[in-house]
């Protein structure tokens, strides 16, 4: 927790440096200091709810505490590669072009 | 407008082309839709009028309807109010957008939201702000604030639209239409644009309790490629096409929660319906919801963890904004991402990111889910005292143009009154039941899990004795 709250280079306590890279974000440093307001600011909204007593209460992650549906490991329907890949940006031979990641 | 076309008054065809030029000539005032379906909808309209004189029609065959931009629809644009999606074509229609396809709608449009449904303003919308139809320099209430101003501009009569907070209640309020989410796995999720998937939700936006209750019956159902979507039998969902909503056959008992009461200012258009309630013979109770203060910052918690994971498949790569002259594939994701995403969802991605850090994890994200229980077991033990719930479904009516954009905690304050409802999964609507100011006001309907059944009831019943949902914009309120 104590290594979160280290700054970079303001007073808010977020390090905004750190979390853009989590989020793969790309944020300019004159833009840091007041993204760290910002934050800061709705953390203090969201930690209101510390003060609310939750021991021995079960975590609830989904609503109604449905149940996930399963189904038998086989290929249901069939993808045609051409179509999505309509929306990439860029395509060769049917590959997903990115830049390149090994020298 | 079904029974004009059964009646043979006019065409699907005519009927389509009358809402198309309507639109085209009335869009630029509210800016309500990001795409104008044209040549999709005269091609879906003349299928109807074919689809009617063979015997085959249903009571939604050749009703031009719009859809809020979230939902997958092939061969149409899907935006989702992103500049990240400003050109991505779904390669498939959403289950929900097929089975009203099934039934013979006509979709004439996309219309405009916060993007990823991220706003409770429509001002987050990278294709510009929507207009409120009652007042221009006021907001719609989002997310779905396209939906909800297209209906009350009478462009179309029905809309869809997606709840993960409060994203369709509050825009129906604030645009004096009906809104209608129902409970969490009734229609489902499979092509509609995740934003936190655990409180995400479609449902009707229209201008009476009795069209919600048709939509919702021909939207929902369930569908096995939503891994949460609800197997579920209700006969009354299944006979509203033939017989309308249910009847009530008994008065009710509806709780007050006293803490959405606390700061609510305009009290006495909520008075004055339940008044009309009353004549009804339903009685009143006032009840306690002890953890509603706590439900915005637990949903911030919970709605933002999931959409900063949502998001992470926006990479540049499969689909979506790509950044020009990446120089690393970091370089790519990261440009990628923060050119094609506007600052709201930003914030959002940041501030989840936070959340479910190391170090963070079990402080917000697991107390957040335990907070949700709580507020969830709050609503159960209220209705085992009352049948359902009334509040009102926004703090104030519509606010102007940039009034909370420079303050995202004060615009996260608008959902107060929906978020609790979407943390506990149950269906809710809003109905217009008064003005301030010239302004709407809704009044929200709460029901147990899967009693939609219940608040449409009570809401058709409130439609018969008040015409607060009948006026329009331009006439003196």
């Amino acid at each position: 927790m104590k290594e979160m709250h280290m700054t970079d280079q303001d007073n808010t306590g977020i390090n905004i440096t750190h979390l853009a890279r989590l989020g793969r974000l790309a944020i300019p440093a004159s833009s840091h200091a007041s993204t760290a307001q910002e934050l800061k600011n709705i953390i203090a909204m969201i930690d209101a709810m510390q003060s609310i007593n939750t021991d021995g209460i079960e975590a609830l992650s989904h609503p109604l505490d449905s149940e996930q549906l399963m189904r038998a490991d086989v290929v249901s329907e069939t993808v045609s590669r051409d179509n999505f890949q309509n929306n990439a940006p860029k395509t060769e031979d049917g590959y997903y072009l990115v830049p390149r990641v090994i020298d | 407008m079904s029974a004009g076309l059964e009646a043979g008054e006019y065409t699907s065809v005519e009927l389509t082309e009358a809402h198309l030029t309507d639109i085209e000539q009335r869009n630029k005032q509210s800016n309500s839709f990001i795409t104008i379906a044209r040549e999709h909808a005269l091609a879906q309209a003349k299928a109807a009028d074919v689809k009617r004189a063979n015997g085959k029609a249903t009571l939604l065959t050749g009703v031009p309807i719009a859809h809020k931009d979230i939902f997958c629809t092939k061969g149409l644009l899907t935006t989702c109010g992103s500049k990240m999606l400003s050109n991505f074509y779904a390669p498939y229609n959403s289950s929900m957008v097929e089975r009203l396809n099934g039934a013979g709608i006509v979709t004439v449009g996309k219309t405009n939201m916060d993007e990823f449904a991220m706003g409770s303003s429509n001002e987050n919308s990278f294709f510009g702000p929507v207009t409120n139809p009652w007042d221009r320099s006021k907001v719609p209430g989002g997310s779905s604030g396209g939906s909800a101003a297209a209906v009350a501009d009478g462009l179309v009569a029905c809309a869809t639209g997606t709840d993960t907070g409060g994203s369709i209640r509050q825009p129906a309020a604030f645009c004096g239409i009906t809104g209608l989410k129902p409970t969490y796995g009734r229609i489902s999720r499979y092509g509609m644009v995740a934003f936190a998937s655990s409180l995400d939700q479609a449902g009707p936006m229209t201008r009476t309790a009795e069209d919600a209750g048709l939509m919702l019956s021909y939207m929902s159902g369930f569908d096995r490629r939503d891994s949460t979507s609800a197997r579920r039998e209700d006969d009354w969902l299944n006979a509203i096409a033939h017989n309308g909503i249910p009847k009530l056959v008994r008065p009710l008992t509806i709780g007050l929660p006293k803490e959405y009461f606390a700061d609510f200012a305009n009290t006495e258009v909520i008075e004055a319906a339940q008044a009309e309630l009353v004549k009804n013979g339903h009685t009143f109770k006032e009840v306690s919801l002890p953890h509603t203060q706590a439900a915005i910052p637990t949903y911030y918690v919970l709605a933002s963890a999931e959409a900063s994971t949502n998001l992470s498949r926006y990479d540049g790569v499969r689909y979506g904004h790509r950044c020009e002259n990446p120089t690393s594939l970091q370089d790519l994701y990261e440009r990628s991402r923060s050119e094609g995403f506007g600052e709201e969802v930003k914030r959002r991605i940041l501030t989840g990111t936070y959340t479910l850090s190391v170090g963070y994890f079990d402080a917000y994200y697991i107390k957040a889910q335990k907070i949700r229980r709580l507020i969830s077991n709050d609503f159960d033990k209220v209705f085992e005292e009352v049948d359902l719930l009334m509040t009102p479904t926004s703090p104030t009516p519509a606010f102007r143009l940039n009034k909370h954009t420079h303050n995202p905690v004060e615009m996260y304050q608008q959902d107060l009154y929906t978020v609790p409802t979407s943390l506990a999964g149950l269906p809710a609507l809003s109905v217009p039941c008064g003005f301030v100011n010239s302004l709407p006001i809704g009044m929200q309907l709460i029901g147990p899990a899967f009693r939609e059944d219940t608040i449409l009831s009570v809401a058709a019943q409130f439609q018969q004795i008040t015409d607060w949902h009948q006026r329009h914009p331009g006439e003196s309120a």
